[in-house]
């Protein structure tokens, strides 16, 4: 009966959207890490040519793997940073995100009043103060914290989300159902979903992009951080990191021992966020002053 | 041969009935027509015309999916009693608590169909031409111990009915077996469902071990609340045999249900409130309200006052053994745990949400629409399921060759 029920639903949604040889290669398309390189190769250049077709940009879609010996971490010092929120538009801006309907943002920054950090229950979501800095409050940023013990993969049903192999949780946006699990099972509402088909002015679109990163989304499927894969396997910093005017954002390897987050981690005082639910966060929260 | 005929008479059976049934049909069909057309508007825009949003990703569809998982659940499980305290038509109740089971199911599963972002990609869920994550995510758990209960629930019924049509006895060696497996099964399914919910640190409204047991205490009240309604219409249309004795013998088993239901309410409402952590947020939003917040208390206080107020007439021999009061039990039985059950456990594992923020959602129009919709289908193949059911139990629709005339069945007494 589901079956039945599920079938003819797919067959009105493909007849009803000019059922394109394109469209039954997307409906056929495998998972992500079950493609074969050739197939990857396939995936790839007709994902472009449907850009081409959609917003007139020519894309570059970027499916490097990890690198061995590279575990990302990430570093930020709540002494610094001043609740500006550039982080958040320069986040916006570079992972292609949905810009109203639904307004999507994969950083959410938070003002805490001084005295209390680890109750979110009295953090204030939507301040708006002429200017930040503000005297009497905190501010910390959380987003996807790149958990090594992550809930939301371990949930999802079809394992459309995984953790690659340098730490970096990513999702296959062409194989996600759509069930909003992961977002039951974050507790750091690291994950967003395309409530309809993301709204991006065309010139505003970043066309240099990663298949399991920036890639422009479609409706009805998930997305989250990944600590902008199609820069950090350049060996570039996260958007984030390079926007941050008072250099609270740190980013590097956690099998170096002599990069920053390594240096960081045994010289500050680090927390990470919700230990105690045993999710192995990388992401620090420190103090530098 | 046979099936053709069989099946030329299951046509015009259907087809044919009462003014009653076809007014009852119609009304159905009106409101399934309605909840498609909302359901086109939202596989177009998507579920953006819902009023989840980021911060309470399901609502009324879960709601009503966790509720008729119990539905299903407790269906079957009417059989137990029904063998125990030796009910006279027992074989009509394993057909048509086992129907009732198939038709929640299959309604528990549209609503996760509706709830689903990309139904296109069906095919993902499937084992060997997707990628199920058996055994690490509990929706994979879910999705098998659904469909399994849902055969399970098709077949014995089936079976029963097709035995009955060629005037034999079910072979009780096939049959029983799998009847006994439908139990566990039974509760197998509402325990995973629980779990769905409850293995969710991130939640900590759902994550206390007490949900799976309060889960199974409230489906052992709403399922038979409504397998009692049912009862009594199929007795009054169709002449099912089933005496009043039964009927107040389930009631009473719907009290004892529902003092553990309300117990167990009671325990986690004294350990939330007296230890007063962060944690009690969730419980005093749906109960309380905060921050101004308080969208669910009157729902809640409601279910709580229908909960209560049943549980009684159910306790007191006196109201429960009167037919009018014990009606009025059921319908506030099938209410309220509709609400607790439903967004009164869905939308408070939402607020405050993991970084303390607080949306309050109701459902739209939209999700009402197609959520009536998908109750009204149900009924609707309930009814489907009784219209050719009934008259074989009843010894109306039987082989060709039993039958002289088999061309005219009686269907003046059969209604829903």
């Amino acid at each position: 009966m589901k079956m039945m029920s599920m079938g003819t639903v797919a067959a009105l949604y493909l007849g009803s959207s000019a059922c394109t040889k394109d469209k039954v290669e997307e409906f056929l398309q495998k998972n992500f890490r079950e493609m074969s390189e050739t197939e990857k190769k396939q995936v790839i250049r007709r994902l472009e040519e449907t850009y081409l077709r959609k917003y007139g940009k020519k894309f570059q879609i970027s499916t490097k793997r990890a690198e061995a010996g590279i575990l990302w971490g990430y570093g930020l010092d709540l002494s610094r940073c001043i609740g500006c929120r550039r982080c958040v538009y320069a986040c916006v801006k570079e992972n292609n995100q949905s810009r109203v309907n639904p307004q999507l943002q994969w950083i959410r920054v938070v003002r805490l009043k001084k005295g209390s950090l680890i109750n979110l229950e009295n953090a204030e979501h939507y301040y708006n103060p002429e200017t930040v800095p503000e005297p009497g409050f905190m501010y910390m940023p959380v987003q996807c914290q790149h958990c090594e013990n992550p809930p939301c993969v371990r949930v999802c049903p079809i394992k459309a989300t995984w953790k690659e192999p340098d730490g970096i949780v990513v999702v296959d946006y062409n194989w996600c159902i759509g069930c909003r699990y992961c977002i039951a099972a974050c507790p750091y509402k690291g994950r967003v979903f395309n409530w309809s088909e993301p709204n991006i002015p065309v010139e505003e679109l970043n066309t240099d992009v990663h298949y399991l990163g920036n890639r422009p989304r479609m409706k009805n499927v998930v997305e989250k951080c990944t600590f902008c894969v199609q820069r950090v396997r350049n060996g570039r910093y996260p958007a984030c990191v390079e926007a941050c005017p008072t250099g609270t954002r740190k980013f590097g390897n956690l099998l170096d021992p002599n990069s920053e987050i390594r240096y960081l981690i045994e010289n500050k005082r680090v927390f990470r966020l919700k230990e105690d639910l045993n999710t192995e966060p990388k992401f620090y929260y420190f103090f530098s002053a | 041969m046979e099936a053709w005929i069989f099946f030329k008479r299951t046509v015009r059976m259907v087809f044919v009935g009462t003014k009653v049934y076809y007014l009852w049909c119609a009304f159905l069909l009106a409101i399934i027509g309605v909840g498609i057309s909302f359901y086109a508007k939202q596989l177009e825009a998507g579920l953006i015309v819902t009023n989840m949003t980021d911060q309470v990703s399901w609502g009324l569809y879960i709601g009503n999916f966790t509720y008729l998982v119990g539905v299903a659940a407790a269906a079957v499980l009417l059989v137990i009693p029904a063998y125990i305290y030796h009910f006279d038509p027992i074989k009509e109740i394993v057909v048509l608590g086992e129907l009732l089971a198939a038709s929640a199911i299959i309604m528990a599963l549209m609503f996760v169909l509706a709830d689903l972002g990309r139904p296109d990609r069906f095919l993902h869920i499937i084992p060997v031409i997707g990628i199920l994550s058996f055994p690490n995510s509990l929706l994979a758990w879910d999705v098998i111990v659904l469909n399994g209960y849902l055969v399970l629930n098709a077949i014995v019924p089936i079976y029963i009915l097709i035995k009955t049509y060629f005037r034999k006895e079910p072979v009780k060696k096939f049959v029983i077996p799998l009847v006994l497996l439908s139990i566990p099964w039974a509760v197998g399914i509402h325990t995973v469902t629980a779990f769905l919910y409850n293995g969710l640190a991130a939640r900590p409204f759902w994550n206390a071990s007490i949900l799976a047991p309060r889960f199974l205490a409230s489906a052992f009240c709403s399922g038979p609340a409504i397998a009692l309604i049912i009862f009594q219409i199929l007795r009054k249309t169709t002449g099912l045999k089933i005496k009043n004795e039964a009927l107040f013998k389930i009631a009473e088993l719907m009290a004892y249900a529902m003092f553990i239901n309300l117990f167990l309410l009671g325990a986690e409402i004294f350990k939330e409130y007296y230890t007063g952590t962060i944690h009690l947020e969730p419980m005093k939003y749906l109960f309380q309200g905060v921050h101004g917040h308080h969208a669910l208390v009157p729902w809640i206080w409601s279910a709580m006052a229908m909960n209560i107020a049943a549980f009684l007439i159910f306790l007191i021999p006196g109201t429960r053994k009167n037919l009018v009061t014990l009606n009025i039990g059921s319908l506030l039985i099938i209410l309220g745990v509709w609400i607790e059950k439903g967004l009164g456990l869905i939308v408070p594992g939402f607020v405050p949400d993991p970084l303390g923020e607080i949306y309050e959602y109701l459902p739209n129009i939209n999700e009402i629409a197609v959520s009536l919709g998908i109750w009204a289908f149900g009924l609707f193949i309930f009814t489907m399921f009784m219209k050719v059911a009934v008259p074989i139990q009843r010894g109306d629709f039987v082989h060709s060759k039993y039958d002289k005339a088999a061309i005219k069945p009686q269907y003046e007494r059969i209604k829903p």
